[in-house]
């Protein structure tokens, strides 16, 4: 039964308030203007007959005498192969061109999953990037931000890594974006012949508020559903400092007691209930996901980072056009290197990075003018061949030969003793005449 | 207690915060079950105004619609305690996971729950009592092998005044729901006694006499045992930013603590680090009794994407449950990773009540609710005169990394020991990243008063090393201004001296197979050749000298750190150390 009432009490950011009966939390209901178009409303509170909707499009030129509809289910997406190659918005509705989706719907926001039927994580996940593979190794089921700052190629990157992987499905979901990122991603994977197996929601940044919190729950949902039927799924998300902003924008105009810096109590469960959707699913498929978190201030002690730091596995930095080997870390790392990939790579790379370390101090004393010992000079040489060869963002080569490179790249910088590598691996895979 | 259960009806409800009218007698913390859509939801009743309680559900709340029907359980929410907890793995309302596994597959479904212990397992059982003989609760009436300890089952705690055995049963195997006893109470009432008995988790379980924790209880880290030590019975907390090796620090704890049942709480946190609990445990040897550390686990376990409110009760749930094991004169161990998210699973909840927020909108019960809940740690001489103790442990992420933070300030407040993890440490790759310059233990002199001989010696020797490392710290922070040319030799070698103590003892390889932990006779044998070097007076000539004679020697002790005690090359590095440091010797 579609109960409709036809008068809207109270208004106030994107809450409009309804006197109805029999409703439940997290109905969707239908709010159909005078002037013409409807917009999804959803049920977030009760108290007696006085419903809350929280209204998707926004609450701007919603009138009191607009008719709300009920229609007795929560949000939805629809869910199956033909969501491939097309483009969503917040509220599950194509942007463009194509048809209709005919499929099942299926619910946002289910349930999480059982610890007990979690195994541990080890299969790798090749980018070819360096920078990833060899020094902070990607592994099936991670969950991992890129930390950045705006103006960063944050999203080339994550087009570059989902183009590159071997991902079965790539699911993207854009919060905020402006409409050039969009169209950045669409012809990335259009040219890159990934759009096939692509499916996307985007939040613009000039869409409805609401619709931005919904972004990662659709996304997530489609991959949960991909993930049981065995397909490893990539999930994208970019950005989750907007999703945080919509959060705080929107408990405020509830009148939520705000906890810091505006941003409700919830922010760390809000963002972990979706992380934590990442999964390697025993004898199945698995999501694994990486995000970007836009630092305000290139703060990382702002709340967006600081929470997403305790709950995802790990981050890659990205400043100055390149991932920073210092603060990057992959926590899953430890269990591919030297496991699933060669037996030297573990060494190999933290070598190194401690070495590259030393090449940082050499350089301050450069510039500071001291003199250089021999030392010095060898490191530096080694740090202008390490960021050209290995940082870039431009290399792209398979673990082997990245391994193979960072061999060579040490046998040309120092003698045989100076590396501090394990004896064994100097003999088997050194470049050393 | 109202002879019918109370019922009432959702009149509003905003997330999971239901206002429910009732009629009948209810109490604060009941639980009660909400009706919707043919599922049944478990909640807490946590305000009552008149006819009107409000309650909090702990599943998502989607669905629940006006006038849904609500009934009151009469009970708190409660742990069930018998043979059988240790190995398993519940969520924060003990639920056991694997069975929900079993009955779900790989989603957590609503409203599903399940008993906590095996209803058809039979356990072996000893009586330690006869018929006539006096009781009262919490004596112990026989016992079961669980694992590697004995079982005891005790007369329930519920059981009011003295009692006498009416009727025991003899040896043999019986299920948990099996009647094993009869007891004769006061009023001449005979009460019916299982080995499984509820106890409402927000209450401490504590009876017999409390006593002043004097004896350590060895981690296998030596930067925890030796200046930072944690008493049995005592209380120590693990706050650090990110990044920093909280949770590999609680494993490494989980793994080697000398604890005979160990109860791992993992509060809010990555389901991934609990699955690691879950992979290994049941593989690695246990180094106490040979047995597998499964064996001696229970792992609480509700992961950040697990409902909020559930959250909360499972730290309780977990301290109940070690609670439990202490009352048979055990050492049990409590780690919960990570109290940060309990805390703002409070704070989620008061947001709701719309309480007046305090600081950082944490409510203002907060740290009385910390204080609580390690105030439940202690060491007590149960009613059979056993000694047992309850040992808390708890992580803190504080926002930013920074101490300031409420939950760091609350905790610091009433732990005994302060285990600071710090960001610095942790980037330069010293392992464990627990600061020695601001962490601190309350424990750490009382040891040197009530300890046995080795502990004495071993608590006088740091005292003298940790004073080193301070002043070492001073000069190392004036040598980054004024250079090394700028530093006498003589402070030099000080400067030395704590960063050798630091790196041969302070810090610890967790993944070197022998490293990884460090036993009490080790740990001693290894101060006493760092005190030696610190007493030493150095005859070098130059700085570079005294560089050089420091950096091999700390590669020797650490090379001898990571060779087994029972290796014949233990002995010989020992002696090329010591004689090492006599060739330099003034």
């Amino acid at each position: 039964m579609i109960k409709a009432y036809n008068k809207i009490e109270r208004i106030k950011g994107s809450i409009a308030q309804v006197k109805a009966e029999g409703v439940f939390l997290g109905e969707l209901a239908q709010v159909k203007m005078k002037s013409g178009g409807s917009t999804l409303a959803e049920v977030i509170s009760f108290d007696g007959d006085r419903v809350n909707l929280q209204i998707y499009q926004g609450t701007k030129g919603v009138s009191t005498g607009d008719q709300t509809r009920f229609i007795g289910k929560p949000m939805q997406v629809r869910f199956g192969d033909s969501l491939l190659g097309r483009v969503f918005n917040g509220s599950g509705d194509p942007i463009d061109e194509g048809p209709e989706v005919m499929e099942e719907s299926v619910d946002i926001g289910g349930p999480s999953f059982n610890p007990a039927r979690r195994i541990i994580p080890r299969r790798m996940i090749k980018t070819n990037i360096p920078m990833i593979d060899m020094f902070n190794t990607l592994v099936i089921s991670q969950k991992i931000p890129i930390f950045s700052i705006p103006g960063e190629p944050y999203n080339e990157l994550l087009a570059r890594i989902a183009s590159q992987t071997d991902a079965d499905i790539i699911v993207l979901g854009g919060m905020g974006l402006k409409y050039d990122d969009y169209e950045f991603f669409r012809q990335y994977f259009t040219k890159s012949g990934a759009m096939e197996k692509t499916c996307m929601f985007v939040h613009m940044a000039s869409d409805p508020v609401v619709e931005c919190l919904l972004v990662p729950d659709m996304a997530l949902a489609v991959a949960e559903q991909f993930a049981v039927q065995d397909k490893n799924v990539l999930v994208l998300l970019t950005d989750m400092t907007s999703f945080a902003d919509a959060g705080k924008e929107i408990s405020i105009s509830m009148e939520m007691v705000p906890s810091n810096r505006g941003y409700p109590g919830s922010l760390y469960s809000d963002l972990a209930s979706r992380y934590e959707k990442a999964v390697d699913i025993d004898g199945s498929g698995s999501i694994t996901l990486i995000a970007v978190t836009t630092m305000p201030g290139d703060d990382v002690t702002h709340p967006v980072p600081d929470n997403t730091g305790y709950i995802t596995e790990g981050q890659f930095y990205l400043h100055n056009g390149v991932i920073d080997p210092f603060g990057s870390l992959s926590r899953l790392k430890q269990q591919v290197m030297g496991k699933v990939t060669r037996e030297d790579h573990g060494d190999l790379a933290n070598a190194m990075i401690r070495l590259y370390a030393d090449a940082k101090k050499a350089r301050d004393r450069e510039s500071m003018g001291f003199r250089l010992s021999e030392w010095d000079q060898k490191l530096i040489k080694f740090s202008v061949m390490f960021e050209e060869r290995m940082m870039d963002l431009g290399v792209n080569l398979d673990i082997e030969d990245q391994l193979n490179l960072g061999w060579e790249i040490l046998a040309s910088c120092f003698g045989k003793n100076e590396t501090g590598i394990k004896n064994e691996w100097i003999q088997k895979y050194g470049k050393w005449s | 207690m109202a002879l019918e259960k109370a019922t009432g009806k959702i009149v509003a409800a905003q997330g999971n915060l239901m206002t429910v009218e009732f009629t009948g007698i209810i109490r604060q913390n009941e639980l009660v079950y909400v009706k919707t859509g043919g599922q049944s939801l478990k909640g807490e009743v946590i305000e009552i105004n008149g006819n009107l309680a409000k309650v909090q559900v702990f599943e998502p709340t989607r669905g629940v619609r006006y006038g849904d029907l609500v009934e009151f359980d009469e009970e708190l929410l409660s742990v069930e305690l018998g043979p059988g907890l240790l190995k398993s793995i519940y969520d924060g309302l003990q639920n056991p996971l694997e069975d929900v596994a079993k009955e779900a597959g790989y989603f957590l479904p609503r409203g599903m729950y399940l008993t906590p212990l095996d209803r058809e397992k039979k356990w072996s059982f000893t009586p330690m009592v006869k018929a006539g003989d006096p009781v009262e609760r919490a004596s112990y009436i026989g016992w079961v092998p669980e694992g590697v300890i004995e079982h005891k089952i005790m007369v329930p705690f519920r059981f009011q005044g003295k009692g006498t055995i009416v009727e025991i049963k003899d040896a043999g195997e019986y299920t948990i729901d099996d009647e094993i006893a009869k007891i004769k109470d006061e009023n001449g009432n005979v009460q019916s006694i299982t080995m499984a008995q509820k106890w409402p988790s927000k209450f401490p379980l504590r009876f017999g006499k409390r006593r002043y924790p004097d004896q350590p209880i060895i981690t296998g880290s030596r930067i925890i045992d030796g200046p930072f030590p944690v008493a049995k019975g005592g209380t120590f907390c693990t706050p650090g930013p990110f990044g920093a090796g909280k949770t590999v620090l609680q494993h490494q704890i989980s793994k080697n603590a000398e604890a005979q049942v160990v109860i791992v709480v993992a509060c809010g946190e990555r389901a991934g680090e609990v699955v690691e609990i879950l992979r290994e445990f049941p593989l690695l040897d246990d180094p106490q009794t040979g047995k597998k550390l499964i064996d001696r686990t229970c792992i609480i376990c509700n992961t950040s994407s697990m409902p909020v409110a559930a959250r909360e009760s499972s730290v309780y749930v977990g301290t109940t449950i070690g609670e439990y094991y202490r009352q048979m004169g055990l050492d049990t161990l409590l780690l919960a990773d990570s109290t940060s998210r309990w805390a703002q699973a409070l704070r989620e909840m008061s947001g709701r009540l719309e309480e007046i927020p305090g600081e950082e909108a944490f409510p203002a019960y907060l740290s009385s609710r910390i204080a609580e809940f390690y105030e439940r740690a202690g060491l007590i001489e149960n009613v059979m005169g056993d000694t047992g103790s309850l040992t808390m442990g708890g992580a803190v992420s504080p926002a930013g990394g920074n101490f300031e933070e409420p939950v760091t300030q609350s905790t610091l407040a009433v732990v005994g020991c302060f285990l600071g993890l710090s960001r610095s440490r942790s980037d330069a790759r010293r392992f464990p990243a627990i600061d020695p310059l601001i962490s601190w233990s309350k424990y750490f002199d009382r040891f040197g008063e009530t300890g046995d001989d080795d502990l004495k010696k071993k608590v006088k020797i740091i005292h003298k090393a940790q004073t080193v490392l301070k002043e070492s710290d001073e000069i190392g922070k004036k040598m980054s201004v004024v250079g090394e040319e700028g530093i006498s030799l003589e402070d030099i070698v000080v400067f030395l001296k704590g960063e050798f103590y630091d790196s041969v003892f302070l810090q610890q390889n967790a993944f070197d197979k022998v490293d990884t932990t460090c036993d009490v006779n080790r740990q001693l044998e290894l101060a006493e050749v760092v005190g030696t070097v610190i007493d030493t007076k150095f005859k070098f000539n130059t700085r570079d000298d005294a560089r050089k004679f420091f950096v091999d020697l700390s590669n020797q002790v650490i090379q001898w750190n990571y060779t087994a005690k029972g290796d014949p090359d233990y002995k010989v590095q020992k002696n090329a150390i010591l004689e090492q440091v006599r060739g330099e010797k003034e």
